[in-house]
């Protein structure tokens, strides 16, 4: 990727991911940086898996267990691609 | 070569929802297994009254019982095998024909990733003459067995 991961690039690609999981009930306005991805936007704990392997195709990373643990909102999320990625 | 009779004695499943008769193979890429559809399947009784027919529900439970949990048990590492609790999460198939009474039904599913715990497959449903009644991509969890509650 020649690109330069930026906070607001990561952002805007992530926002992207995650809205193609987020269930009907949930506005895509609503997401934001301190929402939960389990709580806040109910998505299925299945989903977090694609949401995952969605992440690792569009940066080029990987992510391990320990990682997902971390994934808990959407800047969590942010700052999690941004570390791997650096 | 083993018969992999340990993998089927640790399905969760008992009649008349248990829909593995044999597995044929097992690898880190892909599982074969076997079912027949016995003549008094439960289900017989409703769908149809008097023209038996194998509900698409069904094709796909069996489908999952031998392309995601027999593959995933198979995954899994040897100690956590025999608590292996599955659920079911998606499945986006197609159903090509009528599956009845006594056919012999052949299941192939290939890996396409096992990741955090999360199994999805492609898998494919034939028939013996080598119709094939099924197929598509369906995924399942692996659940510790104390977060059912």
């Amino acid at each position: 990727m020649n690109m330069t991961i930026t906070q607001e690039n990561v952002k805007t690609d992530l926002l992207e991911i995650i809205r193609s999981y987020l269930s009907e009930e949930i506005e895509a306005s609503e997401i934001s940086g301190d929402k939960h991805l389990i709580n806040d936007l109910k998505i299925n704990s299945a989903h977090i898996v694609d949401i995952v392997l969605d992440i690792e195709d569009k940066f080029d990373i990987m992510i391990d267990d320990d990682a997902i643990g971390k994934m808990n909102t959407v800047q969590d999320s942010i700052d999690m691609v941004l570390k791997k990625a650096a | 070569m083993s018969n992999y009779s340990d993998i089927i004695s640790f399905l969760p499943y008992k009649k008349p929802f248990h829909f593995v008769d044999e597995l044929v193979e097992l690898s880190d890429n892909q599982a074969i297994g076997k079912y027949r559809i016995k003549e008094n399947e439960y289900y017989f009784e409703g769908h149809f009254p008097g023209d038996p027919i194998v509900p698409g529900a069904i094709l796909g439970e069996i489908m999952a019982q031998i392309g995601l949990v027999c593959l995933g048990i198979y995954l899994s590492k040897p100690e956590e095998r025999p608590h292996v609790m599955p659920a079911f999460t998606s499945m986006e198939t197609d159903f090509l024909s009528f599956v009845k009474p006594g056919d012999l039904l052949t299941i192939q599913s290939e890996k396409i990733y096992f990741r955090f715990g999360k199994l999805k497959c492609r898998v494919s449903c034939k028939k013996e003459d080598g119709t094939e009644v099924a197929k598509g991509s369906m995924s399942g969890i692996i659940i510790k067995q104390n977060k059912l509650n």
